[in-house]
């Protein structure tokens, strides 16, 4: 009986642990973004015609010029787009140079976007079945790619730039080597 | 007022079931016997204002009175009146007050009928079940009151999820309820055995009825979800290995373990230490399971009432109620003796393989489950799914389902080579016939292959038993087996079939073009929008024909529901006894074209009759085992009043 008796002190102490990793999981924030898997990877070949007219439009070769850059993936349907883009402005105004992929999108639409939002890219391309997008590994819009000057993607924000996140883009940019 | 009568009657028979606590556990003392007494009316009358604070609440949702939260937040008067009702317990705070009505109900069956066991015992399961249900209602009570009001009360409520709107899945987690509550009160049965170390095959006999029961809507829950998932979401499959099914298998297999060696210790007096394990076990699934769905830590398609705080909550009842109950059995592990031996071969030895089989596979989806959950912890994110889930599995199962095959005809205690050998015999060359010939006629997997020929063992091994009984005078337990065991082969002929050999098309199809799929054809007839009571849809006509028969007009709906706005994919199904087709609508391309999917799933209905079918074993069993009590109980009761009579005249 007292093998019975180690296998049952065991299975409390077992079951203790994994309440234990129960409580932490719980206790985490729970994190609903999926990192994309090419980050630290170069970029995947793609041409974009413009999307708007008076910009150009955006592919791969565009992005290992040896200038770092941001590239923004939005659309003028979507509603977090709008709130970060004063911050896309800072960041232009301080120097960065952004770049953009707009998804599913109209030239009228995002001429009317531009107007009232203001517009900080010096390129946008239109990725209107999302291939592009889904190939670097974005799942949604708003999200912003830090891309260094060989084309390899260094970092991925997801979701709407707070105010509080443009520090940390900027320093993101200067680490590829702005 | 209604809403306050209802959390009024709630704090009642939460004090009640504190009364029932303190009197069934102190009662056990000497000197305080007096106190045992109030045990049994304490648990009914319990039972009872749960019973009238839970119908309070199905009357608030019929009403929809929305000055209380959860009407508001889950109902709609638009609503057709059946899922008004079904929506008392389709979120959260109405499902766990169903979770402790259940429960005290359980309770107060318990105390009202029960007389096998020793009256101590009786008072410690009584007790034990007080404090579990203690648990669920200070949950209830204290972390989601479904009698809350709104301040203000909205025009209109928010409806319910359109998903849920369904007449399968309004009754598909009631059914899984109460066969989690079922286990509860196995655990309270094993509870007050320890406590009053009276591991006995009374006390087997005694909970067995329950196991049973629970047993039986677990089966019944589990058959209805698979089906809700293959018709509702419209993906074509019947099991997808989602941690919200895993979280209703668990149970299941830890029941049906607890069945069997319920049986062996109602028997044979043998596995004590094991069936009380398995107890425990089954229980703590349940927990786990609804822990796992509705604390939101594991993403599922069915993500349901998400919340960290309640999960939390769970997690206390979890480790309060299992912690206990394993250190309980730890301490009394000396008074629960090993009991009678037996041989390998014999009945007790093939259930003992049966069980050890089952705990495996628990294992295994239990591993499978939680693992996500474990790497995510070290920061590395990775899903487990069918590659996993699907081979292991079987490794423990289809050798399983050999034994289940022979097991049966094996004896108690001891049994020789001699007399069983020409049924294994046959039973083997069936299998290899079934395996030599599903190779040689067709390409399947593996997998499949292996299904069919176990399949075909266990069709005929489990009818093997009526051979040479006298089929009227068979007790219905034994018929409860059969019935069982062959709807076991059904099940799994109709997963094998179902994956060897459905065929599957994706097209977009203009007005007028003709599909094949398997042996159907189809042509897209119209499509064209209809309304229901809260939906608009698009609604294709679609003349099917199976081979050269007559054309049948299906329509199936993409289907959009306008309060809160959700997409749904209504299927249309044409079953024949050999199989279905399934047809979805899907959406509409830029040249309009419409985009359709139609499978030819031979033989897929085998897997949901093979379900009622074990469903309907359980019932037998439980019938004949509730007969055979009632009738004993008259038969004694007689036998006392003759002996009384006796004793006068003498």
């Amino acid at each position: 009986m007292n093998r019975l008796r180690l296998f049952l002190w065991g299975l409390v102490a077992a079951c203790l642990a994994l309440f234990g990793l129960f409580a932490y999981q719980l206790s985490q924030p729970k994190d609903e973004f999926i990192q994309s898997a090419m980050v630290g990877k170069t970029i995947p070949q793609f041409d974009l015609r413009p999307a708007i007219e008076g910009l150009p439009g955006l592919s791969s070769a565009d992005l290992a010029d040896g200038r770092p850059k941001l590239v923004n993936v939005f659309a003028s349907w979507c509603i977090p787009c709008r709130v970060e883009a004063p911050q896309l402005d800072a960041l232009q105004r301080g120097g960065a140079e952004i770049v953009a992929i707009a998804i599913r999108d109209r030239p009228e639409d995002l001429a009317q976007f531009f107007a009232t939002y203001g517009n900080p890219f010096s390129a946008v391309g239109a990725d209107d079945v999302s291939a592009v997008q889904l190939s670097i590994g974005s799942s949604g819009v708003p999200e912003t790619f830090v891309v260094d000057g060989q084309g390899v993607i260094r970092y991925q924000h997801i979701g709407e730039i707070r105010p509080e996140h443009v520090p940390l883009l900027q320093a993101k940019l200067q680490e590829a080597g702005a | 007022m209604i809403a306050e009568f209802g959390l009024v009657c709630l704090w009642l028979a939460a004090a009640l079931a504190g009364l029932q606590l303190v009197a069934g556990l102190l009662g056990l003392k000497s000197g305080w016997e007096g106190l045992a007494v109030l045990t049994r009316p304490a648990a009914l009358v319990q039972a009872l204002l749960c019973l009238v604070s839970f119908l309070t609440l199905v009357v608030l949702f019929a009403r929809t009175d929305l000055s209380v939260a959860l009407v508001a937040a889950n109902s709609h008067s638009a609503k057709p009146m059946v899922f008004k009702l079904s929506g008392t317990w389709g979120n959260h705070e109405g499902s766990m007050l169903l979770w402790v009505t259940v429960m005290s109900v359980a309770g107060g069956l318990i105390a009202s009928v029960e007389r096998r066991l020793p009256e101590r015992t009786m008072l410690a399961t009584l007790g034990a079940q007080a404090f579990v249900a203690l648990g669920f209602y200070a949950f209830l009570l204290f972390a989601s009151n479904p009698f809350e009001r709104l301040p203000s009360p909205p025009p209109e409520g928010n409806g319910l999820n359109p998903l849920l709107q369904d007449i399968g899945l309004a009754f598909h987690p009631p059914t899984l309820y109460v066969g989690y509550v079922g286990l509860s009160v196995a655990f309270s049965f094993v509870v007050g055995a320890l406590l009053t170390r009276q591991v006995t095959p009374d006390f087997a006999k005694a909970m067995r009825p329950w196991v049973l029961g629970a047993w039986l809507f677990l089966t019944l829950g589990i058959t209805a979800g698979s089906y809700w998932a293959y018709y509702e979401l419209g993906w074509g499959g019947w099991w997808f290995w989602d941690p919200t099914e895993n979280a209703s298998l668990m149970p299941w297999l830890a029941a049906t373990a607890l069945l069997h060696s319920a049986s062996v210790l109602a028997a044979r007096d043998a596995l004590r230490a094991w069936t009380v394990m398995l107890g425990v076990i089954a229980f703590s699934m349940s927990m786990v399971g609804t822990f796992l769905v509705r604390s939101g830590i594991l993403t599922s398609v069915h993500a349901f009432a998400v919340d960290p705080e309640r999960g939390g909550f769970i997690l206390a009842l979890l480790a309060i109620n299992i912690g206990m109950a394993l250190a309980l059995f730890a301490t009394r592990a000396g008074t629960v003796a090993e009991g009678e031996r037996f041989s390998v071969l014999s009945r007790e030895g093939a259930l003992v393989i049966n069980n050890v089989a089952l705990s495996a596979i628990l294992g295994v989806v239990l591993l499978g489950t939680l693992y996500p959950l474990l790497t995510e912890a070290f920061d590395v994110r990775v899903s487990v799914g069918p590659p996993y889930f699907n081979p292991v599995t079987a490794i423990f199962a289809l050798p399983m389902l050999l034994v289940l095959a022979v097991g049966p005809l094996l004896r108690w205690r001891g049994d020789k080579l001699a007399r069983v050998r020409w049924p294994m015999v046959a039973l083997a060359v069936l299998g290899l016939v079934v395996l030599a010939g599903v190779a040689l006629l067709s390409d399947v997997g593996l997998l499949p292959l292996l299904g069919f020929a176990v399949a075909a063992v266990v069709l005929v091994g489990s009818l093997l038993p009526l051979k040479g009984r006298n089929l009227l005078r068979l007790p219905l337990a034994t018929w409860g087996m059969v019935v069982a065991h062959f709807g076991v082969g059904i099940a799994l002929f109709g997963m094998a079939a179902d994956t060897a050999f459905q065929t599957e098309r994706l097209v977009a199809a203009n007005v007028g073009d003709v599909i094949e799929v398997g042996p159907w054809s189809a042509r897209l007839e119209s499509v064209a929008p209809v309304a229901g009571p809260n939906w608009t849809a698009l609604e294709a006509a679609i003349a099917v024909r199976h081979g050269d028969g007559a054309e049948t007009l299906t329509h199936p709906q993409a289907r959009s529901f306008w309060s809160p706005p959700t997409e749904t994919s209504e299927v249309s199904l044409v079953t024949r006894w050999n199989g279905q087709l399934y047809v979805a609508l899907g959406d509409q391309a830029q040249d309009g074209r419409w985009q359709l999917r139609l499978w030819w799933k031979p033989f897929v209905t085998w897997i949901w009759y093979g379900g009622l079918l074990i469903a309907l074993g359980g019932v037998l069993a439980l019938l004949g085992r509730v007969l055979t009590d009632v009738r004993r109980r008259r038969a004694s009761t007689l036998i006392a009043a003759r002996r009384g009579d006796a004793e006068v005249a003498a």
